[in-house]
């Protein structure tokens, strides 16, 4: 009951904070990966039930996150940056996690076996997706200074780091992938050509976890470009 | 001239009843808005705000408030029809302020976005207009009071632009800001002390007896400046750098020492606001006194009596001490975007151009010129997102609260006229 009320009003929530906290839990979500192609390996499945369970809940809170922030995102919103650019980085953090649900639930739906031969270079390669993600948190992290910066400076340059040191992460993992393509095509004529499709597409999708982080760096590169 | 002589007690008392009560309002309620940017932005404690509020208010009642009064008491209203009948001025200038304080009230009751200024302005011009006839509004000087209500905002806005992108430039975009920010905030120290102190001799210490030249003013505002800023310097020495704060958020030191400029800041918030807006409450009661006292002459030139900027004075801190803590610290939690390095642009901007209106005699909104300034630091991409229905609302009031004002001032004026026989 206040006339004061409407000079708070003038402030908008900031979506820094929960577009951050949207893009923990994303990565809370991805690094269970790592768990889970252990459990895996060790053909542990109550423990792969257990870990895609944690995934799917996790990706879960990050879709409700994420609709929250578009919600308080309403179009007479006056931010330092384009709203639509924002909205799209949302978008790709949110796609991440999506994509972690999409390998958890293949694994468990299929009950799917690493092969030894690929077995033994799988996990480095899962870690190193995992690293691009953690890259990328890194980078939104910093979305809070480049707000006091008003995106201008010495932060823009830091922030241009982080991104490019996301982007040589996300080049590993390619390398790691195609190694393991190539000692998977060496074998997969004793496979059963379903599962070989299988195995294609679960390699597919962990490189795309890194692919995917590395796209919310190039849409947190948008929002830093003027 | 009798009703004058007859009741002449009685209107000082209830001219000074309702300019206190409208001051009370004002001290609960509008206060809060020039405050809270710094109790959100942690500078202050909201007893500290109380403090400086309470202090600095008065100050700036009493030395820089007089011009604004004086457009008030004799700037709107064209009283040379009214040599003979000057109660009709005093009805209207009760009404006045009746009817302002009253709106205020409900619209505080309701959560409505109005300005002071603007229910106190809308009210005058409603009785003359109706009570005395339209010849005798001043639509000339409405039209340039109105124009400054415009006119303010965009040039806090600008003016706070400004402020922030030179912060940005300076302290905030470079390898250190926190050397370069403990390098810089001592000349923004010195600019505000400087701005508010010039303005103060130029325009305010004239109605308290001190005569000075315009070269003794600059002199006397720059060492003003100048010994602000040194106390700033040696407080922000005493600030240490505390690596730990800087582990979540990087810029923790360097807000630390623009707290000590946002108290700096708010001091001049305060006395710019008690400058404009105490002004505004005590103008019609001004009026008054000015008639009771010549014995119902409408005197051009009355001298402006101490007392009549005391009771204004007066009644913000009561106002405040009453109910303004409990406003504070709700407005100031929700304020909590601002942090000192912003908070600081938007109050300096806003200041500045309430007491330049204040040193010209415009009556302006403190409130709104504060949205605009903060709208100045959105503008230079300093917050993470302003809410811009808020600018639908700023409009939306103006067209409601001059309205509002007007007819509550014709209804009261005519009740006082029958009441007293007019």
């Amino acid at each position: 009951m206040t006339v004061g009320d409407y000079l708070s009003g003038i402030f908008g929530a900031s979506p820094v904070k929960p577009m951050q906290q949207h893009m923990a839990e994303v990565f809370s979500c991805v690094s269970e990966l790592i768990p889970l192609f252990k459990a895996v390996i060790a053909k542990d499945w109550a423990k792969v039930e257990e870990v895609q369970k944690r995934i799917s809940e996790s990706e879960g809170e990050a879709d409700k996150l994420k609709k929250e922030i578009r919600l308080q995102l309403p179009k007479g919103m006056f931010m330092p940056v384009s709203r639509r650019d924002l909205l799209e980085v949302l978008t790709m953090q949110d796609k991440i996690a999506n994509t972690a649900k999409d390998i958890a639930g293949t694994i468990l739906g299929r009950r799917m076996e690493l092969p030894d031969a690929i077995a033994e270079d799988y996990l480095p390669f899962v870690k190193r997706c995992v690293d691009a993600c953690d890259q990328a948190q890194h980078a939104i992290n910093e979305l809070d200074e480049l707000v006091e910066t008003g995106f201008r400076g010495h932060e823009v340059n830091l922030v241009q780091d982080m991104i490019e040191k996301l982007d040589s992460v996300e080049g590993d993992t390619d390398t790691l992938q195609r190694k393991i393509r190539l000692k998977l095509f060496e074998i997969e004529n004793d496979l059963p050509p379903v599962e070989v499709m299988f195995l294609y597409k679960i390699i597919e999708l962990t490189g795309d976890v890194a692919d995917r982080s590395q796209k919310v760096g190039s849409r947190l590169q948008l929002l830093l470009a003027r | 001239m009798s009703i004058i002589s007859d009741y002449g007690t009685v209107f000082l008392v209830l001219a000074a009843v309702f300019g206190l009560f409208m001051a009370w309002g004002i001290g609960a309620n509008d206060v809060a808005n020039a405050m809270a940017t710094s109790v959100g932005a942690k500078a202050l404690t909201v007893k500290q705000a109380i403090l400086v509020a309470a202090v600095f208010e008065f100050a700036g009642a009493i030395l820089a408030g007089g011009q604004v009064t004086k457009t008030i008491r004799k700037g709107i209203i064209d009283a040379g029809g009214l040599e003979n009948s000057p109660e009709l001025l005093v009805f209207g200038m009760l009404a006045a302020l009746l009817a302002a304080g009253c709106w205020l009230l409900l619209a505080s009751y309701k959560g409505w976005p109005v300005s002071t200024t603007h229910s106190i302005i809308g009210a005058i011009v409603g009785f003359s207009m109706v009570g005395i006839g339209m010849d005798a509004v001043n639509w000339g000087k409405v039209g340039t009071i109105v124009m400054s209500w415009v006119v303010s905002p965009v040039l806090a806005g600008i003016i706070s632009f400004l402020l922030f992108r030179s912060v940005q430039k300076l302290i905030l975009d470079t390898e250190n800001p926190y050397q370069n920010a403990k390098r810089y905030v001592p000349v923004y120290i010195f600019f505000a002390g400087f701005m508010i102190s010039l303005v103060t001799l130029v325009k305010g210490l004239k109605h308290i007896g001190l005569e000075t030249s315009t070269a003794e003013n600059y002199t006397y505002a720059a060492l003003v400046g100048l010994v602000i800023m040194v106390i700033g310097i040696i407080v922000i020495r005493r600030i240490k750098f505390d690596e730990s704060l800087d582990k979540s958020f990087h810029y923790t030191n360097v807000e630390r020492v623009f707290g000590v400029l946002m108290i700096v800041t708010a001091c001049a918030m305060a006395f710019a606001h008690g400058s404009n807006d105490v002004a505004n409450a005590v103008g019609p009661l001004a009026a008054v006194v000015g008639i009771v006292q010549s014995g119902g002459e409408i005197a051009q030139k009355s001298a402006l009596s101490p007392w009549v900027l005391l009771i204004g004075g007066g009644g913000i801190v009561l106002g405040l001490a009453m109910y303004g803590f409990k406003v504070m610290t709700t407005v100031g939690k929700k304020i909590t975007e601002l942090t000192p390095s912003r908070g600081f642009a938007a109050e300096l901007a806003a200041a500045t151009t309430v007491v330049l209106a204040s040193g010209t005699g415009l009556p302006i909104s403190t409130t709104h010129t504060l949205v605009g300034a903060v709208l100045g630091v959105g503008i230079a991409r300093g917050l993470a997102a302003l809410n811009l229905t808020v600018i639908r609302n700023i409009f939306m009031s103006w067209i409601i609260t001059l309205p509002a004002g007007g007819i509550l001032a014709i209804v009261f004026f005519y009740m006082l006229k029958t009441i007293f026989g007019g």
